[in-house]
């Protein structure tokens, strides 16, 4: 069903801290080899150890460098894996109800056994998200882990995306957005997690942290100022100093 | 294109993960994490951390996640090898264990009857140099290290000399309540997943990270403020900082006074300590009496500040020297700042917020605890300022003192060992004094005399011969660096093939790729491994090495020992060694095989006990001559070390209850298994700060066998082993130093940390090479190994110089276009990218990405050989001449540290297009090429 | 876009053949017998050959008859539907004027609204998508059914219109080229609100996520350089428009100039529909460089 539903349960997806984020990768491995062994066909990886490998991984970890104004320019490593749009074109331009968002926790998946590898939802996704594998020729995309958010197989705390699981930093958090009490929402409040491209109208799931102010140092003048220099003034310091000690 | 009919593409909301999950601990890196290893039908399936484990608590990078790929990589050795075509062309037939092993014992039963030391057994990423040391003590050569020397020996050194302990496997910031975190210089992948884990703590509470570094990426770039600072000063923005303090008094007097070796009087005269003519303890001046006294004598108050006169001579506590040295001017940030590429401002801001934090935002935990001398303290003061640091300030040729200079910093505010500062993890703090002295005692047929590594408290400790010639073929201990406590691996070749200062027969090496990444002058060594003597002999005559995989070392060697994955192999990780401890805890961790091999291989340790009971080596053989152990596995259960006390602590004694000491126990490894492959001791809370002085934690540490009688000791602001050096070299004491060092000595061993120019810039002309460059690990690699790796090579098959926007748009360079670099020591081609977030004077790419055509099973036109570069080849292991006859070496005068990070450089641009330069000619693969697809899982 | 031949061929083959089949479902031209046969075979050729081309596109060709099920909500499925509807729908009349000289008018009538609907729905499979602001735009329906309509025209050889069709499409193909050049702008996407990073500063990247290509990059940061882009727009409509105007407009118009028209504006299509996917622009592209 590639009808979008009018709302979902719960609105589940992942808040990514931009200011914690040290660029490790680990999501994007710990991502590869979970969903490479279950969720669909493997994740194929092309001419492996040749000159151009290439393979299909559903979460990527892009380095900018953000140059402002004044000031020192900053790094910002920047995770990008499916953001679960509410109103996901992925799923809508779907011809043959492979790809579709589910009522029960807004989670956008593809069946494989329905996709055709046409590859349109790729192209109706602004951010990337999907990949289209090139030896099982179906399409590819977060899943969210949703064989292991709700695997009654494994310890209930590891029911999180492998990527969170697996976050050295804690850069990336799980968790429900409709519910506004959830450590989900309220980071989102308190830190200002924001949108990609809001502009497309695509309401992602997901949201980004910014990362917080730095180099307060460039623009606060603060010294120490001592006057401690003669060995005189030195010793008089010490003297008192250790008198009260 | 055909998809296979399967069940698993609908969205099964509980699928089973695995047949079963085998806990063992990872070997993707140094970091030694704890990983869950799901198995499927006998196949690896999954890998996640462990969160149990101590080090990683369930997380696990990129490395770690990737461990399939590496487990299976086309690039695994299958038998032992011989060499069937010259050195270096990747010749070689498959032989079996047998004939491997004799071809060994041919060559080195015979040395060890005449001449052991012709035997060089260099280790390099090992994570078991209790045991390999042991080896090679049994077999009586004193050539024996692992690859500290060109890692970072002078953070190991200096820590320990200053404080009993370093950063890394030493100790810990006290990440649960730091407020102000300072990390410099940190390779990207050491200690990997504890910094991130940490960073991540602070991040969520907000807590402030300073980062000093040239480059702006990876942990500098989540810091919140990013000290760009220019490569090589460190030091001397630490000392700056530390003239601040003082200035302003912002010191913690107290600490200083009970827990610092700052009241320690000195002779004006000779600099060294005014002793107890009985104890020979060192004295201080009691501000309560007024009289010297022993420092650790208990109620004695040492006063800081006063000189007493003795017998004709003049002492002055420690610190007011080390006050007065330090509020010279020359110290100030307005002289250093343009050195250090910063604004006085930024220096002077950075010591204000380390005072305000340090002293205004003190913690008091209300745990009572007793020092070592008896008094009773109701609680504990904490100064919240941690720090880290790691090769970037250690890889220099001032290395050691900036080491130093940050651990002054650290104790200068009192944030040693106490709530929120930088913590110890057993077995340390363990002072210099409490480690073993270098040995290098040869007697044919014997043993060595003692232990090869250690630290040096004085000229007499040196391992120098009668003449002045080295004893080791590194020529570690000598004059040359006396403080080399991790020897100097990568002088053993060009030493070896030098024939200085001796000839060697067997070069042996384990994990160490020296024909490629881990040597400086690359090209030039691989030169020396397979040059030949007027007969057409090998200069270096026979090469043992011990890999898992095809490295570009592997062709060089004459006889392969092939290694084991790490899922398949038993290893410990071991308190005799670099453990896996917690401040909050000791621990140990082992491997053990949770895949079998599907080749003929062996865990290298193993295949040494087989050699070792060959050679008949005392320890490795029963009386009657029989093999002692069956294989590693046996020897960590029952090897002792000294009487209870073995490679691992947990579960010993009859009935397996016993921790730290206690008897072998005959099923300790499955106790290690069934508790996830670790053991882990926890301190008890009153013994968690404060643990060089805290009575409680020396008790512990005695009781589970960390040393055998308490030790607690005091920090060393002052280093008076510096100054014994110094002093030989002004021509006091039996022991002297050639007379060409002597000037070197007197400026470089100071007692008090002190900053000079890196050496390579005061011989090269600045002008001509004006930019530093540098290179970083990236995170999700580890050496050359993830180059193998199908996922990880994706991620970074390829490495840039990254050159700051300045100087790129001067030198012309585009945005995919290509540049020669050139130091003193030679040329080469890379491809550029632009970076604004990094030292104007810098440049610099990923370590280790470049690879020789043909290694590590890839294509020969594969990224690794036709992109990527090294930037080893502009470095040599000896600096440009000085026109005074003799070639320096470029390393630390100290700890004789490889200074990579000294490199001065010159680009300009180069025609467009690859491949990078130098190109070296395709090795043969000895075991072929990696498949063209892979699609892993699809059994599953 | 990567301009992929499998969907060049595509969108060009099967408009000019549904837009042939238009034309021949409101009897221009009037033919029966062996004359209607050939120029449906053609029609038929050219729309299938076209939809043909489409599944070599498909990475799973099998589940390809799973996408008439989604016509609700999808323009791919839609189109599915509709150009097996038109193609059924034309088979009677044509059927009618091949062997029985004639059909109800109105069943013609019908088989060209379904084959115009069809080029109508293959160009919203463009139009709908966002993230290209070149394609998501009115002129992009109009282009696809100009093409179809004035080309099938030019096959149906109905010079008058065809000659006005093409000098229109022209017209909507510069206009489209012209505007569309400012689309991406105007839809406001940056690097900056792609990352959200541009409250602090200038965004640029650093570091790809990985060293080597990826499916995104191979699939929508196909870029074409501006020199070589305008020399391929002069060559385009040159051969798809001008020389067609020019055989319609000043010979006498016989079976080898239509023949020669025809094969100049086909020609003049492909580099055209290249340019199409070539110039277009994916937001995509902005988390990477270049």
């Amino acid at each position: 069903m590639t009808s979008l539903p009018e709302k979902t349960g719960k609105k589940l997806g992942l808040v990514i801290d931009l200011d914690t984020c040290v660029g490790c990768h680990a999501c994007v491995v710990n991502c590869k080899e979970w969903n490479t062994s279950n969720y669909g066909a493997p994740l194929s990886d092309m001419d492996a150890y040749g000159s151009n490998p290439v393979g299909t991984f559903l979460n990527r970890v892009h380095s900018y460098e953000v140059t402002p104004d004044t000031g020192l320019a900053q790094t910002v490593h920047f995770p990008k894996s499916c953001l679960h749009c509410e109103d996901a074109p992925c799923v809508t331009v779907c011809p043959t109800g492979a790809s579709y968002k589910r009522v029960e926790d807004g989670i956008v998946l593809v069946n494989e056994d329905d996709c055709m590898g046409c590859g349109l939802c790729a192209w109706a996704c602004p951010y990337g998200a999907r990949e289209l594998d090139q030896l099982a020729g179906v399409m590819k995309k977060c899943t969210l882990c949703v064989d292991r958010i709700y695997n009654d197989n494994i310890p209930e705390e590891d029911r999180v995306p492998a990527c969170v699981r697996t976050c050295p930093a804690g850069a990336r958090h799980f968790g429900d957005f409709a519910d506004p009490d959830s450590p989900v929402s309220r980071l989102t409040a308190e830190r200002g997690g924001m949108e990609l491209m809001p502009e497309q109208g695509t309401k992602p799931v997901n949201r980004y942290l910014p990362p917080r102010q730095k180099d307060a140092s460039l623009s606060e003048i603060k010294a120490l100022g001592g006057d401690i220099e003669e060995p005189k003034g030195l010793l008089a310091w010490l003297d008192k100093a250790l008198e009260a000690i | 294109m055909s998809l296979k009919p399967t069940a698993r593409t609908e969205a099964r909301p509980s699928p089973k993960v695995s047949d079963e999950i085998r806990k063992t601990t990872c070997y993707m890196c140094a970091c030694r994490c704890g990983i869950d290893v799901h198995l499927q039908d006998g196949k690896v399936k999954y890998i996640e951390g462990n969160r149990d484990h101590p080090v990683n608590q369930g997380v696990l990078c990129a490395k770690g996640s990737a461990g399939i790929m590496q487990h299976y990589a086309p690039s695994r050795l299958r038998a032992p090898l011989k060499r069937t075509g010259p050195r270096g062309s990747g010749h070689f037939e498959e032989i079996s264990w047998d004939e491997a092993y004799d071809i060994a014992v041919s060559w080195l039963k015979p040395l060890r009857e005449t001449a052991p030391e012709k035997l060089a057994f260099f280790t390099g990423r090992d994570q078991s140099q209790s045991f390999t040391s042991w080896f090679a003590q049994a077999f009586g050569t004193p050539n024996y290290a692992a690859h500290g020397g060109f890692c970072s020996v002078n953070m190991a050194a200096a820590g320990i000399y200053t404080m009993g302990g370093a950063f890394w496997e030493f100790g810990q910031p006290d990440w649960d309540r730091t407020k102000l975190f300072m990390i410099f210089g940190v390779a990207e992948d050491h200690d990997s997943n504890p910094i991130k884990i940490g960073l991540g703590k602070l991040k969520a509470r907000g807590a402030k990270v300073i980062g000093v570094n040239p480059i702006r990426s990876g942990y500098n770039a989540v810091a919140d403020e990013w000290i760009g600072i220019t490569p090589g000063t460190d030091g001397l923005f630490v000392l700056a900082l530390i003239h601040e303090l003082l200035k302003a008094g912002k010191v913690d007097l107290g600490y200083l006074s009970r827990y610092t070796n700052a009241g320690f009087l000195i002779g004006e005269e000779d600099g060294l300590f005014l002793r107890d003519p009985d104890t020979g303890k060192p004295m201080v001046l009691d501000r309560t009496t007024g009289k010297p006294a022993i420092y650790d004598t208990p109620g004695v108050k040492p006063d800081l500040a006063k000189t007493h006169r003795h017998a004709g001579a003049t002492y002055r506590p420690a610190f007011l020297t080390l006050a007065e040295t330090y509020l010279d001017p020359a110290f100030a940030p307005d002289a250093v700042a343009d050195r250090c590429g910063l604004t006085a401002d930024r220096i002077k801001w950075v010591a204000a917020e380390l005072a305000r934090v340090a002293f205004d935002e003190e913690i008091v935990l209300d745990q009572p605890w007793t020092d070592w001398k008896g008094e009773r303290h109701d609680r504990m003061i904490g100064r919240p300022v941690a720090f880290h640091a790691m090769r970037g300030i250690s890889a220099h040729s001032n290395g050691f003192q900036t080491c130093r200079a940050l651990h002054v910093l650290q104790i200068l505010l009192g944030s040693v060992e106490v709530p929120g500062g930088f913590r110890f993890k057993p077995p340390y703090p363990k002072p210099p004094e409490a480690h073993p002295k270098p040995h290098a005692g040869v007697r044919p047929g014997e043993p060595l005399d003692g232990p090869h590594l250690g630290y040096p408290m004085a000229p007499e400790h040196l391992l120098v011969n009668e003449d002045g010639s080295a004893k080791r073929i590194d020529k570690a201990f000598t004059w040359e660096n006396p403080f080399s406590a991790h020897g100097l691996m990568h002088m053993v070749i060009s030493n070896a093939h030098a024939g200085d200062p001796y000839r060697i027969d067997t070069l042996f090496m384990y994990m160490a790729n020296m024909a490629w990444n881990s040597s400086m002058n690359t090209s030039e060594v691989i030169r020396m491994l397979t040059d030949t003597d007027a007969s057409g002999e090998y200069v270096i005559p026979h090469i043992i090495y011990a890999d898992a995989y095809s490295s570009e070392t592997v062709a060089y060697a004459d006889l392969i020992l092939p290694d084991t994955t790490y899922l398949e192999r038993h290893d410990c990780i071991s308190l005799l060694d670099r453990p896996i401890c917690e401040a909050e805890a000791a621990a140990d961790a082992i491997r053990w095989p949770v895949a079998e091999p599907d080749r003929d291989v062996k865990g290298f340790q193993s295949a040494l006990i087989d050699l070792g009971a060959r050679l008949g080596l005392p320890g490795f053989v029963n009386e009657d001559g029989s093999q002692k152990f069956a294989d590693y596995a046996d020897y960590m259960v029952n090897h002792e070390r000294r009487p209870g006390v073995g490679p691992l602590a947990g579960w010993r004694g009859e009935n397996g209850d016993c921790h730290g000491r206690g008897a072998p126990h005959p099923d300790q490894l499955q106790k290690y298994i069934d508790n996830g492959g670790f053991w882990i001791g926890h301190i008890p809370e009153e013994a968690q700060f404060y643990k060089p002085w805290n009575q409680a934690y020396q008790d512990w540490a005695v009781e589970i066998g960390l040393f055998d009688a308490q030790a607690p000791y005091v920090f060393n602001l002052y280093l008076e082993p510096m100054r014994l050096l110094q002093r030989a070299a002004e021509g006091h004491g039996p022991v002297q130093p050639p007379d060409h060092l002597r000037e070197r000595i007197k400026a470089t061993m100071t007692p008090l940390p002190v900053w000079y120019e890196p050496f390579e810039e005061t011989v090269v002309d600045k002008d001509e090479y004006p930019l530093h460059a540098l290179t970083q690990r990236p995170m999700h690699m580890y050496h050359s190994w993830g180059s193998q790796n199908a996922w990880l090579r994706q991620i970074t098959n390829a490495n840039k110089l990254y050159v700051p926007g300045k100087v790129f748009d001067e030198t012309g360079l585009a945005e995919t276009g290509w540049a020669y670099v050139t130091s003193a020591h030679g040329r080469i081609k890379v491809p550029v990218a632009r970076m604004e977030a990094l030292n104007e004077r810098t440049v610099w790419t990923w370590n280790a990405i470049g690879k020789k055509r043909g290694a590590w099973s890839l294509s020969d036109d594969a990224p690794e050989a036709t992109n990527g570069f090294l930037l080893n080849h502009l470095i040599n292991e000896l600096l440009p001449p000085k026109g005074d006859g003799r070639r320096w070496a470029n390393s630390d005068p100290v700890t004789g540290q490889a200074a990579w990070f000294d490199l001065r450089v010159k680009i300009e641009k180069a025609p467009p297009g690859g491949p990078s330069e130098p190109a070296h000619p395709p090795l043969k693969s000895p075991v072929g090429k990696g498949p063209k697809t892979i699609a892993y899982g699809e059994d599953f | 876009m990567h301009p992929a031949p499998s969907v060049i061929v595509f969108t060009a083959l099967s408009g000019l053949g549904f837009g042939l089949l238009a034309w021949l479902g409101i009897g221009r031209p009037d033919v029966a017998g062996a004359a209607a046969f050939g120029l449906y075979f053609l029609g038929y050729a050219l729309a299938v050959g076209g939809l043909t081309a489409s599944a070599f596109h498909l990475a799973n060709p099998r589940n390809a008859p799973k996408a008439f099920s989604q016509w609700r909500t999808s323009w791919l499925s839609r189109e599915a539907v509709l150009a097996v509807a038109a193609l059924l729908a034309v088979a009677p009349y044509a059927f009618g004027r091949i062997f029985l000289g004639g059909a109800p008018g109105w069943l013609g009538f019908v088989g060209a609204v379904l084959s115009l609907a069809t080029v109508f729905t293959t160009s919203m499979i463009y139009t709908q998508l966002k993230t290209i602001p070149r394609w998501h735009h009115p002129l992009t329906p109009v282009l696809f059914l100009g093409y179809a309509i004035g080309g099938g025209a030019l096959i149906a050889g109905q010079a008058t219109p065809a000659a006005f069709l093409l000098a229109a499409t022209g017209v909507a193909q510069i206009a489209a080229w012209v505007i569309g050049d400012g689309l991406f702008a105007r839809a406001g996407h940056t690097r900056e609100t792609a990352t959200g990073l541009g409250r602090i500063g200038k965004v640029r990247q650093l570091e790809s996520p990985h060293s080597g290509s990826n499916y995104l990059l191979k699939e929508m940061a196909y870029s074409v350089g501006r020199k070589h882009a305008e020399k391929l727009r002069v060559i385009g409509t040159a051969l798809a428009f001008l020389l067609p105007l020019l055989i319609l407009l000043g010979t006498p118009f016989g079976p080898l100039w239509a023949g020669l028209s025809v094969a100049c504006h086909l020609v003049g299509v492909f580099v055209v529909r290249w340019l199409f996917f070539a110039e277009a622009k994916h937001v995509v592209s902005l988390y990477y460089a270049g």
